[in-house]
């Protein structure tokens, strides 16, 4: 029998232990990143397309890439998703259907997203003959996408306290304008920190954006919308491993991941910076 | 004695949520410029009564209601008749204060604009309200200021000012000062005073010195039954029924 002072020291020990090794791995992982990817990160690594078989020069199509599919992918994804979300929190009454469509929607979040990459390429490049380019790989990532913004923002709507709809309700509103003046204002905050993390999240997924658009090589940054494109998560990939030349690209592939990791934090910090802000606002 | 005018009443109301039969067979009548107290223990129906005036249950999805419900002649629950229609009406003042997370001017404001009141008339309404709720004196000078940071009690006259502010005939108060402290209900109270000039009243409260002290007349229920309706000293000095007198003195409840 242990004492019960050795007993909360214990559990306290192994809570630490975990955390410690957690913090342990990922500062292995940043400082491997940053010390291996800083001295190839310049001005004109971000500026510039890659030169001489990718030996040399940038990764500018690639952020270029990658910004494009995102924007579509937000374009694409939010307004169905924020919109369904509305739909099955406020007006959809609670039966074992809509139960059941509420599941498979979280179900759908689960889904390997290499799978999502491959029904992309059956709808969007083969079905609906969009091609290989950044609308397909934008519109596959939405897909992607979907499930985790419906989700947060039901979230975010729930936390909207029935007194709020009730007081709009009250004055004479409609159900609609109570969800458009009050429930949407007040779920806001959480509405676009759920954006802003699934969207970063999209931003680095490699999988679906194999089949539907994304492209070893290319010279220009046309921005078209119909062409193939080059992705900065791919192009790490491809850096590292499917290059004739590794040992010698392999700094640039760690800047790449450098600059990735970089374009992820920013809109990360984009979302607490609107939590921070909302609170403040209290 | 004057003939009182009848300005909200039910016929025959029944209301279940589910299976539970909740309101059986309420006939009650409201008089005009009084102050009517529903009082009797938890799960008495007394709320679940006052928030079918203004068809709070209407989304509520396992409520069933039967029976009619009136505004002088005009029937509630009639299909032609417009839900919005019937709270612009009827106002609710609700338990918790429940002021919109924003300014203390756009939350009167905002009943306004969804009641299509022109633009030009709503900065004098809002003056208006905040005065006949006894606020003006306290907040004149911020009224840009978030509705949140004011105390609880201003709150609640914040959401008695947003529903004056629409005229209504109706005022309904769920259990209004149940989260305040003893002098913000006094206020809540000398206001409920000077309101029923203008205004047809009805407070649902679980604090008999209050139904003594702002209600006219005062209707006690039980599991769903009116047991006893009466003027308000008649019925807290003369109860008629054992059950309110077990009630009013403390008994149960």
């Amino acid at each position: 029998m242990i004492s019960k002072k050795t007993g909360a020291f214990l559990g306290w020990f192994v809570l630490l232990l975990c955390t410690g090794t957690v913090c342990f791995f990922l500062g292995i992982i940043l400082a491997d990143l940053i010390t291996k990817g800083w001295p190839a990160l310049s001005w004109e690594f971000i500026s510039s397309g890659p030169t001489e078989g990718m030996t040399t020069g940038g990764i500018l199509p690639a952020i270029v890439g990658t910004v494009l599919t995102t924007v579509i992918t937000a374009i694409f994804a939010v307004p169905f998703g924020v919109c369904c979300a509305i739909y099955l929190n406020e007006y959809a009454k609670d039966t074992s259907f809509s139960r059941l469509i509420r599941a498979s929607i979280r179900n759908l979040s689960g889904v390997p997203s290499i799978i999502y990459g491959l029904f992309g390429l059956a709808l969007f490049v083969q079905g609906l003959s969009l091609g290989t380019s950044v609308l397909s790989a934008g519109l596959t990532l939405g897909l992607l996408s979907l499930p985790y913004i419906i989700t947060t923002t039901e979230e975010a709507l729930r936390r909207v306290p029935a007194s709020m709809r009730e007081a709009a309700l009250g004055l004479g509103a409609t159900q609609f304008e109570s969800i458009r003046d009050v429930v949407l204002p007040a779920a806001l905050p959480g509405i676009l920190t759920g954006v802003v993390l699934t969207l970063s999240r999209a931003a680095g997924e490699t999988a679906p954006i194999l089949f539907t658009g994304a492209a070893f090589y290319i010279t220009g940054t046309s921005g078209a919308l119909n062409q193939e494109f080059m992705a900065l998560p791919y192009h790490l990939y491809m850096l590292s491993t499917q290059h004739q030349a590794i040992e010698q690209v392999r700094p640039l592939a760690y800047a790449t991941a450098l600059v990735l990791l970089i374009v992820i934090v920013l809109l990360n910090l984009t979302a607490f910076y609107i939590r921070y802000k909302h609170r403040n606002n209290d | 004695m004057t003939e009182e005018k009848i300005k909200l009443s039910t016929q025959n109301l029944n209301l279940w949520f589910g299976n539970k039969h909740v309101l059986k067979n309420i006939n009650a009548a409201f008089a005009e410029n009084k102050v009517t107290a529903l009082i009797g223990p938890s799960g008495c129906g007394k709320s679940t009564l006052l928030r079918s005036f203004n068809r709070m249950h209407d989304l509520t999805p396992d409520a069933r209601i039967e029976g009619k419900l009136f505004l002088e002649s005009l029937d509630l629950y009639d299909k032609n008749i417009s839900v919005t229609q019937v709270r612009k009406r009827i106002g609710m003042v609700f338990q918790k204060a429940n002021p919109f997370p924003k300014s203390i001017y756009d939350n009167i404001n905002y009943g306004l604009k969804i009641n299509d009141i022109p633009q030009g008339d709503r900065k004098g309404i809002v003056e208006n309200a905040l005065k006949e709720s006894y606020l003006w004196e306290e907040v004149k000078d911020e009224l840009n200021k978030p509705a949140t940071r004011l105390s609880g009690g201003q709150q609640q006259r914040l959401c008695i000012a947003r529903t004056v502010a629409l005229r209504p005939e109706i005022i309904l108060m769920d259990e209004p000062c149940s989260a305040l402290d003893p002098i913000s209900t006094l206020k809540i109270e000398d206001l409920i005073h000077s309101l029923k000039d203008k205004y047809t009243i009805v407070i649902v409260t679980h604090n008999m010195q209050q139904a003594q002290r702002v209600s006219d007349k005062t209707i006690f229920m039980y599991l769903g039954d009116i047991i006893e309706e009466a003027d308000t000293a008649e019925l807290f000095n003369n109860p008629q029924k054992e059950l309110t007198q077990n009630y009013i003195s403390g008994h149960f409840g």
